[in-house]
């Protein structure tokens, strides 16, 4: 029994054990978490609501180590100066209320200026920001050209640091902006302009990270003097071929410097040079005693340096080199990006040109000077749909910024444009995207959604109505005049959301009840000044993305109208329209020249019918130099081809034609309504004469030509006339 | 494993004094409850110890089991952050090396408690809970790497989130102590609250040689760009607080300003604005007479009314978050949870992950100077913008805010990015909303390009054995002036194609290739063959067009080169009583595909389709033998966003799509069966690509009165 009652106990005994122990498992696994939620009370951010209120009793001095944000604003503005300005430190914002405007300082006599610094020059004095009051200025540019500051370069000049002291407004360099391409020399390249910068901007090429103060000063490309002033060479891609049909994956070919700052990447290119698809060639000559230096590969190199054409490897090739030299930039990143060569940066440190706007991993492989030996595979490893991205961007790059110097320069004033009005500035699908930031005014929006370029990429549509207006010169003599029903027929559309008339005309406004009466709201505006551009200007009144721009004897059914909003829709970016015009270039003449006739491609759509963007409104009142709107307003004459340049210019494709031709412009001038400028016989030559001056505003010409015009599907079709939708469009 | 230690040691005293008998029975009962141990044992610890082999978990290392470790007074100290370091001055680029993931590896320190030589710990804290939040999301992300050898990244156990709960020099100390620390090469930080009084510094101020330092706070003095991380100060409310998403649009109060600790200058000058401006503003501030403590956080007052934080902030538009003593707020974090637009009030402030992100589209960034004139800015942005701003802070808020997980990674993530630039994740990537990236396009073509017209194209005609068709559509194509290069797919298997004497002489290059199967993808195959940028496909009973027509389209195609322009056009429509697409080929107004047995597309759409078509289609339209032309429509839609083009008028083509066989059963057959594959193509898209237009491209001077010889493409239209 008593073994029996022992056994029993000892098991009753081991299994209360086991319990306990199971137990004791359970309260580890409880013990474990208090300790996270112990954790709570150390959160990190125990302190951090306690700002300006700090605890009295630890620290009673707090409050006057604390000062006021304004004290504190001066107190920043005195520390971070010279070396570590910024825009709120070292840029006087108040000289900006006005606007952003650039002054130039008069030239002294005796002042030599390169090539490149007086296309610069001329490029400010030509653009929309120039003043020529320097107490309205915000930004000031020196007479002086500090473009090259290379000590041994003939270019140098002397006497640049006292030509600043002296003037009236240098200020410190405050809202003054330098232009530098070179800076320091042989042996080491430091970026020592040789003068006090102070806190002024520096727009530079070939800045290092280091030096670079973000957000202030402005990485510019390297140019050279040959670089055009305005339009400038197109890109060479005309093709977009995949794979690209071209010979080799990667060139380069270029000095070798065998030693000093910089020459051991090119000194090492050869490792990955082979003869095949990888053509990097290096030359030992250059300067004078090259020889002094020369090292065992030379030879050989020189010898297969000369067997290639640069020029033929750059067409040829996928990719393009662009290691750094004795500076950081070089010529042939601007040649390679041109050449829609994709360049392969090797250039540590190298701050690169406008990249406070451009996204250059879009438009180049971002390589590094240590990893040479990589290039190779990376190069390969790039898919086809990149490669023809990545070509394709620097085309756009290319063309947007980069061209000529006109470009280049803009883009910098731009950019501290954006800087000064902040919250009116370009976002970065604006830069980066077509048509570039040069073409898109953030003060119309900077909204993306309300350009007419970026409805892909943001996924929506432009809104499904317009705005029609109508531009009236004479006066309204009956209710059968064409105007009346013009205004009849554009108000049944049902994508007609108003209609608005610009009363250009000095006959005082007839009474409202003259007009028809509409469905849709009918505004009239009398205008101020009563000019050809005008019936441009962007009235607060339309709101809807699409316009009708008419001519009081445009003469449109309810069916036409409707199809080319349709129409419009699908290219919201053009201009979309009933008559067209061509041009063509008279070589015999040498000059552009414009004709009416019937012919087999077009290249303008006349704006007394077409439908287009809000924004152009925007664009051609603010965008087109006074001095050509004025010439425009005092011929009363080419506006139309004028905004035809522009949209082209910002677009680079043809306008579109809709509907067959009508005879109603041609009738119109026969039945002799004497004010119609139509009839004027200068009227032809003057449009002449608008060609040409226009082209030299831009630098090129921008038309394209079209072959093809759109019907509706079912035009001319031998099919029941009741199944067609656009059943007026049939009659002529 | 305590318990069973005790018992063990305690049973050979007990088993000596015993008989057999009962020494067998212990025996048994022992091991019974010893396998039981065991087994229990096992099943308490076993799934742990598969989760932890590789994973950095805290249950494995929590801090009291962290080894202890002393810091000699004398043990060295990192030099400051040096100002000049960049990426290819102070990171060694060589331990990330060259991977086809293009994926950094992150090493993680195991855990360790740092203590001064009289045993005080070096933080107050220890481990905040958000940096274990931190260390746990980075060791289950694929940058974690357990060797220690093969990481480019490495990341202290040390937390340094919050500088006023650290002793500055010692936890200097303690970073020079890690085994990797080499001078900080490669290692990476993380700060959130920056500086400590009287002038509080916008960078950690604990020296630490070359490291990395990912800093909420950081100015555009300190933050040394292409190197440091400016991150966001993570608010702990992220993860308390729910707020749902709201519907953009107007709200009840214009702006709103919610923070507590505002200067009372800023104060005064906020209330300035209000007085001018009444209603429309709303300036909140701690109430005064809520005890201090948790709840405190998530009241604020007005003017003895209280009000639930953060759930006012969705009821205004706008959300001052001004400077603090610091540039980083974390009342950024809860405005943005909000969807409510930030006016950022923070001069020379490095905005979150400003790197990557594009602040423009989300927020309002006003000089501190400007304050006055903040309401007279924000009333200048239209509704439309401020109501996508508004989903655009929600959707920064989702995307890089939330948690710690989120911030640390996309920390890791931009400098990813920085060593294989190559490889980055792009503008669109990291700043389109989900719906944005649904709903956009980017035309891999997209540079407004017109190609020379010189190249020409290349026709390709797909056959099987109608010879003397074949043969006829060759005679008519080679009529086209800027015809190229002529390729026959021959498809037939059994059958070789007819010697070569016997083919028609044409002027341009013909060349015949021979497909493995027969397959329709092999129309669409990008052949070696093809060099000229235009393709036009043709089946090899189209002989109706003439060499006009053909010529006006490759001209429509220049000018529209990322699209298909074809002849007969397709449309698909909405069977709103069967409730699924329907295909249609009626005379129709409207046109929403091409054909292909009569189209000019770009060679790249060939490539797309044989190796980037999505889903099983490929296969699908192999297997059914048909579609392979709405199958591209799909493609090129999808990709482009643009509609096809369809030129010239409607001819009297031979129905294209039923071969040859006539008959009304047949053609009902054939459109059910292109009906289904509209349906499947959608479905696999996800969406439906296609887009209808009512417009055709016709010659300009197409059927006007103008004599015929005179217009370039006289011959069009012709039955």
């Amino acid at each position: 029994m008593q073994a029996k009652k022992r056994y029993l106990l000892v098991s009753v005994g081991a299994g209360l054990v086991f319990l306990v122990y199971l137990w004791g498992l359970h309260i580890g696994e409880f013990q474990q978490q208090p300790y996270q939620y112990h954790q709570q009370e150390y959160q990190y951010y125990h302190h951090s609501q306690d700002l300006y209120q700090p605890r009295p009793q630890l620290h009673p001095r707090l409050h006057h180590q604390h000062t006021s944000p304004r004290e504190r604003r001066a107190i920043c503005d005195n520390i971070y100066k010279n070396r570590r300005c910024r825009m709120e430190t070292c840029f006087d914002f108040s000289r900006c209320q006005s606007g952003f405007r650039v002054y130039i300082y008069p030239p002294q006599r005796g002042d030599e200026i390169s090539e490149s610094y007086q296309k610069i020059l001329s490029v400010i004095e030509e653009s929309r920001f120039h003043t020529t009051d320097p107490s309205r200025a915000c930004l000031f540019v020196l007479a002086v050209d500090t473009l090259d500051r290379d000590q041994l370069s003939a270019q140098y000049i002397q006497n640049v640091r006292s030509r600043i002291q002296n003037l009236p407004t240098w200020n410190d360099g405050r809202n003054h902006l330098i232009f530098n391409l070179y800076s320091g020399t042989w042996p080491d390249y430091t970026e020592d302009l040789g003068f006090e910068v102070g806190q002024a901007m520096l727009a530079k090429a070939s800045v290092d990270v280091v030096n670079f103060r973000p957000n202030f000063d402005i990485s510019i490309p390297l140019f050279s003097k040959d670089h055009p002033l305005k339009g400038g060479g197109k890109g060479y891609l005309t093709l977009n071929d995949v794979p690209p049909s071209r010979k080799y994956l990667l060139v380069f070919k270029g000095k070798r410097y065998l030693t000093g700052i910089g020459s051991e990447t090119r000194n090492a290119l050869y490792h990955i040079h082979n003869g095949e698809d990888i053509i990097l060639l290096t030359t030992c000559k250059h300067g004078k005693d090259w020889e002094k230096h020369k090292d065992s590969r030379c030879d050989r190199d020189n010898e297969e340096y000369a067997k290639y054409d640069y020029q033929e490897l750059l067409h040829n090739s996928t990719f393009c080199l662009v290691p750094r030299g004795r500076r950081l930039g070089s010529f042939r990143f601007l040649e390679a990006l041109q050449a829609a060569c994709i360049p392969v940066l090797l250039s540590n440190g190298w701050e690169l040109p406008f990249s406070e706007v451009i996204d250059w991993r879009k438009a180049a492989i971002i390589g590094d000077e240590r990893l040479l030996l990589q290039v190779p595979s990376i190069t390969r490893s790039v898919d086809r749909g990149r490669i023809l991205a990545l070509r394709q961007q620097t085309q756009f790059l290319w063309d947007a910024y980069f061209s000529s110097v006109a470009k280049i320069v803009l883009t910098t004033l731009e950019i501290i444009q954006d800087r000064v009005h902040s919250h009116v500035s370009r976002n970065q699908l604006m830069w980066n995207s077509l048509p570039g930031g040069l073409y898109v005014l953030p003060e119309f929006s900077t909204d993306p959604a309300v350009f007419p370029f970026y409805y892909a990429a943001l996924g929506k549509l432009p809104s499904q109505q317009f705005t029609a207006v109508i531009h009236m010169v004479t006066p309204l003599q009956s209710q059968v005049c064409p105007v009346v029903k013009l205004i009849i027929a554009v108000a049944r559309s049902k994508f007609c959301a108003q209609i608005v008339v610009l009363w250009n005309c000095d006959k005082p406004l007839p009474p409202r009840n003259k007009w028809p009466s509409t469905s849709v709201p009918l505004t009239v505006i009398e205008g101020q000044t009563k000019t050809m551009s005008s019936r441009f200007f962007p009235h607060d009144v339309i709101l809807t993305d699409a316009i009708l721009s008419l001519d009081e004897d445009s003469v449109l059914s309810t069916n036409e109208v409707d199809f080319a909003f349709i129409v419009w829709q699908s290219f919201p970016e053009r201009i979309v329209g009933y008559p067209a015009r061509s041009h063509y270039w008279d070589s015999s003449r040498s000059r552009w020249a414009y004709t009416s006739k019937w012919t087999n491609d077009y290249s303008m759509v006349l704006t007394g019918a077409a439908f287009y963007h809000r924004y152009y409104h925007y664009l051609y009142t603010y965008y087109v130099p006074a001095s050509l709107l004025t010439m425009v307003d005092r011929m009363a004459n080419c506006e139309d081809i004028l905004m035809n340049f522009l949209v082209s210019a910002v677009t680079k494709q043809p306008p579109i034609k809709v509907t067959q031709k009508k005879q109603y412009k041609e009738t119109m001038m026969t039945q002799g309504s004497k004010a119609s400028r139509w009839a004027d016989p200068d009227h032809f030559a003057q449009r002449q004469t608008c060609m040409n001056a226009f082209s030299h505003w831009l630098g090129f010409m921008p038309l394209v030509h079209s072959q093809m015009r759109l019907d509706p599907v079912l035009f001319r079709d031998q099919v029941s006339i009741l199944r067609k939708k656009y059943r007026d469009i049939e009659r002529l | 494993m305590c318990a069973s230690g005790k018992y063990s040691s305690r049973g050979p005293a007990l088993i000596p004094r015993m008989k057999t008998r009962h020494r067998i029975y212990y025996i048994t009962l022992f091991s019974v409850v010893l396998l039981g141990l065991i087994a229990t044992g096992m099943f308490q610890f076993w799934p742990h110890s598969i989760e932890s082999t590789a994973d950095w978990t805290l249950d494995k290392r929590s801090v009291h089991d962290a080894p202890l470790v002393r810091l000699p007074v004398s043990s060295p100290i990192p030099e400051r952050g040096d100002l000049s370091c960049r990426m290819h001055t102070c990171f060694d680029v060589y331990r990330c090396g060259y991977n086809p993931k293009n994926r950094i590896k992150v090493y993680i320190y195991p855990l360790q408690r740092f203590v001064d030589e009289v045993g005080v710990p070096i933080s107050s804290t220890g481990l905040s809970r958000e940096y274990n939040d931190l260390l746990s999301a980075i060791s289950d992300s694929d940058f974690y790497t357990d060797d220690v050898t093969r990481a480019c990244l490495f990341v202290p156990s040390i937390d340094v989130l919050n500088q006023n709960s650290l002793r500055i020099r010692e936890t200097a100390q303690a970073l020079a102590m890690l085994p990797r620390w080499d001078k900080g090469m490669n290692h990476l930080l993380f700060n959130m609250l920056p500086g400590g009084p009287p002038d509080y510094n916008t960078a950690l101020d604990v020296p630490r040689d070359r490291a990395l330092l990912a800093g909420g706070g950081f100015s555009t003095w300190t933050y040394r760009q292409g190197y440091d991380v400016s991150i966001p100060v993570y608010s702990p409310l992220s993860a308390d607080v729910e707020l749902p998403e709201r519907q953009p649009g107007p709200r009840r109060y214009f702006i709103l300003s919610s923070q507590t600790a505002i200067h009372r200058e800023y104060r005064a000058e906020l209330e300035r604005l209000k007085e001018e401006n009444g209603e429309a503003l709303l300036l909140l501030d701690k109430c005064s007479n809520l005890s201090q403590g948790a709840a405190s956080a998530r009241k604020r007052c007005y003017k003895g009314q209280v009000y639930d934080y953060p759930q006012i902030l969705q009821e205004s538009s706008f959300c001052v978050v001004l400077r603090g003593a610091r540039l980083g707020q974390a009342a950024l974090s809860d405005v943005l949870q909000a969807g409510c637009v930030p006016v950022i009030l923070a001069d020379s402030y490095i905005l979150p992950f400003s790197e990557v992100l594009d602040w423009k589209r989300a927020s309002v960034v006003i000089p501190e100077e400007k304050l006055s004139e903040m309401y007279t800015i924000l009333k200048s942005i239209p509704h439309r913008q401020v109501e996508e701003m508004q989903r655009q802070a929600r959707w920064f808020w989702e995307a890089y805010f939330s948690s710690m997980k989120a911030i640390g990674l996309t920390t890791l993530q931009i400098i990813n990015d920085r060593i294989y630039p190559y490889a980055s994740r792009t503008y669109e990537q990291w700043n389109n909303p989900p719906v944005v990236k649904w709903s956009s396009v980017n035309s891999p073509l997209f540079l407004p390009l017109i190609p020379p017209r010189a190249p020409g194209f290349t026709a390709v005609v797909l056959t099987y054995d109608r010879i003397e068709s074949l043969f006829r559509v060759i005679t008519e194509i080679s009529k086209v002036p800027s015809l190229a290069k002529l390729l026959v797919v021959w498809n037939n298997q059994n059958k070789s194609p007819p010697e070569e004497s016997l083919w028609p002489k044409i002027a341009v290059p013909l060349k015949v290739v021979r497909t493995k199967e027969n397959k329709l993808s092999n129309r669409f195959f990008p052949y070696d063959e093809i060099e000229t940028e235009a393709v036009l496909a043709i089946d090899d009973d189209i002989i109706m067009l003439t060499s006009d027509e053909l010529q006006f389209g490759y001209e429509v195609w220049r000018e529209f080169p990322d699209r298909l322009v074809g002849y007969p056009g397709r449309l698909h429509l909405w069977d709103h009583e069967m409730g699924k697409w329907k295909y249609e080929s009626e005379w129709t107004n409207e046109v929403s595909m091409v054909l292909t047995g009569a189209a000019f597309y770009h060679k790249y759409f060939n490539y797309l389709y044989t190796y980037k078509m999505p889903g099983d289609i490929k296969s699908w339209v192999d297997a059914h033998m048909n579609c392979e032309d709405i199958a591209m429509n799909f493609l090129v839609a999808n990709i482009t966003g643009k509609a096809p083009i369809k030129v010239t008028p409607r001819k009297k083509f031979k129905c294209p799509e039923c071969t040859a066989i006539d008959g009304l059963s047949l053609d009902q057959t054939h459109m059910v069966e292109r009906s289904e594959c509209i349906n499947k193509f959608a479905s696999v898209f996800g969406t439906m690509p296609l887009k209808v237009v009512e417009h055709r491209a016709d010659p300009v001077l197409y059927k006007d009165d103008f004599p015929e010889k005179l217009k370039s493409f006289p011959n069009i239209g012709s039955l």
